[in-house]
């Protein structure tokens, strides 16, 4: 075994300025425990006074090597990795990892499918972005936020426990449609949280959003440049409040974003405060793509029917052969994809979540990489919080939006 | 191809002697790696690629000249456009000249291309691993990086994988 080295100054010597090595500057430690880094993620600050000189991120403590497990699996059985990756976005990081898989072996998606895909993954983006206001208030001090927020999350958790059984380790969709078709309480279910939610919006912007203490802590700090946005590779949200409009849904349209009318918000102050309206619309934007969603709905089936790739439904294996051959080489070996690689992004809550998956021509990747936002983000933070308060710190790392499952992997 | 991304192509196969291929849509270049500086440069001055989104690797193992792909992925904005560019790099320590100059991206996405596969950057400002810790030997996404199951002990192997136990002996 070896032994972990206690960190020293020599190791973070070129990162830190002349004057922490005569002692006139001091090296603080914050985190991994740390409520307000927002999970494992450990920070070295170098601090003058109360000033931030400089900040070295240290990140690493949630690495589980989940591509490096993927590797060793059939394509179907590496999807349920992609539950832990992002726990914020389980249903998002299904859709990103299984759309790369059906690119990857030209597999058709039947529309109700899709819809149901749509409808699903902005309800999370909703849920997501209903944590991080609510540990966002809390970490700036609105105790009152936190519950708010996690008791609309719920009903979400509850509509995914409703169509998958569970309420974050989803694995509903997966490669050609979704694990089955959603009961028929799923779209009262939804109906009421649509009904409920706008007037909810309004109460979180009641308490937050001309809150001067929540204001003043956020007005003009931890400014984003669109150049450094851009060259850090920042994206969603925080690239939104910098002044781009980039949304791979609108640039990009899959699942038929194309036929939803939203609009993406986007704001040139580029401080923590435009981030935080840049949320708060996006869930009046999401709400409206899921209205419309539910509404033309289609009828049909949830799952492609080639059966080269998708395995048949329960009720066919007892009276087809093929169907049992089928069923038995799908969850056995697994299906062949070629020898090439792809790339394939979708939007997440936290910006691009870009999948790159390469077959060798068998069942089994020879290669996936999750591109995952949080990492991006997170690698811009030391140049936003030099010159501030550890304080101010604490409210740009929330804008940030993180999520150290999603960097680590 | 898209009409709009022909041109770019073209730059690139003239001046680099690039060569490409295109796979369900995606166009993927091919640069040689004493070019891929020039090339990301001018692809983000004259062609308006300033988001570099993804910097990866590709382990070709047991295939060893190239061995690794080394993948960037840029996008215009503007012109709505994607572009992959891959370096083929050969060697068990490879090397490689450091975008960091061109893009930030690389400040942190090329710690972690070192730390997973051990392709070095010449030149970066910062080149410690990222995600493991320093005292890790080897680099985990090679493809003959063991994943680390335990070996189950049956009579037949059972002194033999014993030996390997790290608990106290007499």
């Amino acid at each position: 075994m070896t032994q972990l080295q206690p960190a020293n100054v020599e190791q973070y010597k070129h990162l830190i300025s002349e004057r922490a090595l005569t002692g006139e500057t001091m090296l603080l430690n914050m985190g991994p425990q740390h409520p307000s880094t927002h999970g494992v993620l450990r920070l070295v600050l170098e601090l003058d006074g109360e000033i931030v000189v400089n900040c070295i991120p240290d990140i690493g403590f949630l690495h589980t090597g989940i591509e490096k497990n993927m590797e060793a699996k059939t394509f179907q059985k590496a999807e349920v990795m992609t539950d832990r990756l992002d726990y914020m976005n389980t249903m998002g990081n299904n859709l990103a990892y299984v759309m790369a898989v059906e690119k990857l072996i030209d597999l058709d998606v039947p529309p109700r499918a899709q819809a149901l895909r749509v409808i699903l993954v902005e309800l999370q983006r909703i849920a997501s972005h209903l944590v991080l206001l609510g540990t966002w208030g809390l970490d700036l001090a609105a105790m009152s936020m936190f519950l708010y927020c996690f008791r609309e999350r719920e009903q979400i958790l509850d509509i995914f426990e409703l169509v998958s059984g569970q309420r974050m380790m989803t694995t509903y969709i997966r490669p050609g449609g979704v694990w089955r078709d959603v009961p028929v309480e799923f779209e009262k279910a939804v109906r009421d949280f649509i009904k409920i939610f706008p007037k909810r919006i309004d109460e979180y912007e009641k308490l937050l959003t001309k809150n001067p203490l929540f204001v003043d802590r956020m007005v003009g700090i931890g400014h984003l440049s669109k150049e450094m946005a851009l060259s850090y590779g920042v994206t969603g949200s925080n690239l939104r409040a910098s002044g781009v409009n980039w949304d791979l849904r609108k640039a990009r349209p899959y699942m038929g974003y194309e036929q939803y009318d939203f609009d993406v918000p986007v704001l040139t102050e580029g401080d923590t405060y435009a981030r935080y309206l840049v949320r708060i619309e996006e869930f009046r934007q999401s709400l409206r793509i899921i209205e419309q969603a539910l509404d033309k709905l289609p009828m049909g089936p949830v799952r492609s029917d080639n059966r080269k790739f998708v395995p048949p439904p329960r009720s066919e294996i007892g009276v087809s052969m093929e169907a049992l051959i089928h069923h038995f080489k799908l969850w056995t070996e697994g299906f062949h994809a070629p020898n090439a690689s792809i790339y394939s992004a979708v939007e997440s809550p936290r910006g691009e979540l870009g999948v790159l998956i390469a077959g060798d021509g068998g069942p089994k990747p020879r290669r996936v990489h999750m591109r995952t936002p949080s990492f991006d983000n997170l690698a811009v933070v030391p140049e936003l919080v030099k010159g501030h308060l550890v304080a101010d710190l604490v409210a740009i790392l929330a804008s940030i939006d993180i999520v150290l499952g999603d960097i680590d992997r | 191809m898209e009409k709009s991304l022909e041109p770019i192509v073209k730059v690139l196969q003239e001046k680099f002697g690039a060569t490409f291929e295109e796979f369900r849509g995606e166009v993927q270049c091919m640069v040689k790696p004493e070019h891929i500086i020039e090339a990301l440069t001018i692809l983000r001055d004259a062609h308006h690629f300033e988001l570099l989104s993804m910097l990866s690797a590709i382990d070709y193992f047991p295939q060893t000249s190239p061995r690794f792909h080394v993948i960037y992925q840029l996008n215009s904005l503007e012109k709505n456009l994607t572009l992959q560019l891959r370096v083929p790099v050969e060697g068990e320590s490879p090397k490689l000249p450091t975008s960091t100059g061109v893009f930030k991206t690389g400040l942190w996405r090329e710690r972690e291309i070192f730390d997973m596969f051990g392709i070095e950057f010449e030149g970066h400002p910062d080149p410690r691993r990222i995600l493991n810790p320093d005292e890790l030997e080897g680099h985990p996404l090679r493809r003959d990086f063991p994943l680390g199951y335990e070996e189950p002990q049956f009579s037949f192997n059972y002194e033999e994988i014993d030996l390997g136990k790290p608990y106290a002996k007499e």
